[in-house]
């Protein structure tokens, strides 16, 4: 793959109304690795996420300036097809959120919806995505219970196979693992890590050590502006900034 | 402000480093003085603190650890505990040398003395001054005197070289001379030595500081 970034973030600027939430934001996010968005509550990074795949259109009042390029494509351009973008860039949300369905059902849902029939094919996709998602083997005989039911951190391991069956390029996840258990954290972790061997994954925590155990390059962002942003290791050991500093060492507020 | 118990103990780790360092320093003045002044009297004293230096680096390690443990400190926080341990080993090392030192002087002072001394003394001097300002620049962030400790480290090197040279001549004129002229050659061994550990501590705290490491670089400008 090439070295160009496969997301490329320049002077973007967001206003909620009169609010403006995000401040001639730049970010690059490298193909295959984790990129981590951390920052207080309110500083703009969900905001930041949600610009990638335009999931702030659902919002009124939201205007959006400065470029958003998916692979040197601008995906603010008004012919930009807003569900093949979703489809390439997938989002995985706070709380796991799968549909009242089966197991399976779940993650045949994106596929059905674009419109496979083929039931072997289908199968054979839904094999392989929670393969993915390390739950195959753990659910491989259950495919047809309730997803609702399951614990969750394999719930949210269920909406991360969803995804995954639509094959997205550029995985976004919005603190996933804020509603789970250190156990089922270290879980989602470990899959994040494997799942970077073939997708770009760009992740929002609250958590300033999983930031610094998962991720690759880190974005420290305050008050809607991305103060530092650089590899991870430099961010949590020699930050250039004294904000980023206060930040990560706890000194913040 | 955040984090005020985790800057006490902070503050804390860094008298532990001064408290050993100042007995580091009195124990290399006193191993001189049983060279130079031929002063016996001062030996039992530096095997006395080379005891307490021993227990402070244990002490030392185990807050460096519990910190580290309790608090997953990063950025400045990290360097500065990592930097800790390490200046933590290199003072108990610097200390050691003082007792290398301490041995020579015993041996010394079963003979008469092989001529005033004019070089040891001078290293002495630069080797313990290093230490403390070494010590001065780490737990003061003081990344200027740190650079200026480094400079320092050369001129101890040169007479090092100094006095090899004069003790290899004393050697050659008389054979007598030879056990003294040994002896008198590692101690100042042990003083370059003492000065490499602070020219350590020193580079510690430029990372510390700046979070660059500058070992084996050329950039040793004041």
């Amino acid at each position: 793959m090439s070295a160009d970034p496969v997301i490329s973030v320049r002077n973007l600027d967001l206003f909620y109304g009169e609010f403006q939430a995000l401040k001639q934001v730049p970010m690059d996010v490298k193909d295959r690795h984790i990129t981590a968005l951390i920052g207080p509550s309110g500083c703009g990074k969900s905001t930041l996420l949600r610009t990638l795949n335009r999931m702030n259109d659902l919002i009124p009042s939201v205007r959006v300036s400065g470029t958003i390029l998916l692979e040197g494509k601008d995906i603010y351009l008004p012919d930009t097809d807003v569900c093949l973008l979703r489809k390439r860039v997938g989002m995985v949300f706070q709380r796991p959120n799968p549909f009242p369905l089966s197991i399976y059902d779940n993650v045949a849902f994106g596929l059905r919806v674009a419109g496979m029939r083929d039931r072997s094919r289908i199968a054979e996709v839904v094999q392989r995505s929670l393969t993915s998602a390390a739950l195959w083997d753990a659910l491989k005989d259950k495919l047809h219970h309730s997803a609702v039911e399951l614990p969750l951190d394999q719930q949210q391991r269920l909406c991360v196979a969803r995804l995954l069956a639509v094959e997205p390029e550029v995985i976004l996840m919005d603190e996933p693992c804020s509603a789970l258990d250190p156990i089922a954290t270290s879980r989602i972790e470990e899959l994040m890590l494997d799942l970077k061997a073939k997708y770009t994954i760009v992740i929002v925590t609250h958590n300033m050590q999983q930031a610094a155990r998962i991720s690759d390059y880190s974005g420290y962002m305050l008050l809607g502006e991305m103060i530092e942003f650089g590899k991870t290791s430099g961010l949590f050991i020699s930050p250039k900034d004294k904000r980023t500093q206060d930040y990560v060492s706890g000194r913040y507020g | 402000m955040m984090e005020r118990h985790f800057d006490e103990n902070l503050q804390a780790l860094k008298y532990q480093l001064m408290k050993m360092s100042a007995l580091a320093e009195v124990m290399i003045s006193d191993a001189i003085k049983a060279v130079v002044d031929r002063n016996e009297e001062v030996i039992p004293a530096v095997y006395e603190r080379e005891e307490l230096v021993n227990q402070m680096q244990v002490e030392i390690d185990e807050t460096c650890l519990t910190q580290i443990a309790l608090h997953q400190p990063a950025a400045g926080d990290l360097r500065f505990i990592m930097g800790a341990a390490k200046a933590n080993a290199d003072l108990e090392r610097l200390a050691d040398e003082a007792i290398n030192i301490v041995k020579r002087a015993k041996t010394l002072l079963t003979e008469p003395p092989l001529k005033p001394f004019i070089i040891i003394p001078e290293m002495a001097m630069i080797a313990r001054g290093m230490v403390r300002d070494s010590l001065h620049a780490f737990v003061n962030r003081n990344a200027n005197l740190a650079r200026e400790v480094m400079f320092r480290d050369d001129r101890l090197d040169a007479l090092k070289t100094a006095i090899a040279a004069e003790l290899t001549d004393c050697m050659t004129m008389e054979s007598s001379a030879v056990s003294r002229a040994l002896n008198l050659l590692l101690v100042s061994r042990y003083l370059e030595r003492i000065g490499d550990h602070a020219t350590n501590i020193a580079e510690i705290s430029i990372f510390v500081v700046e979070g660059r490491d500058v070992r084996h670089h050329a950039d040793r400008k004041p």
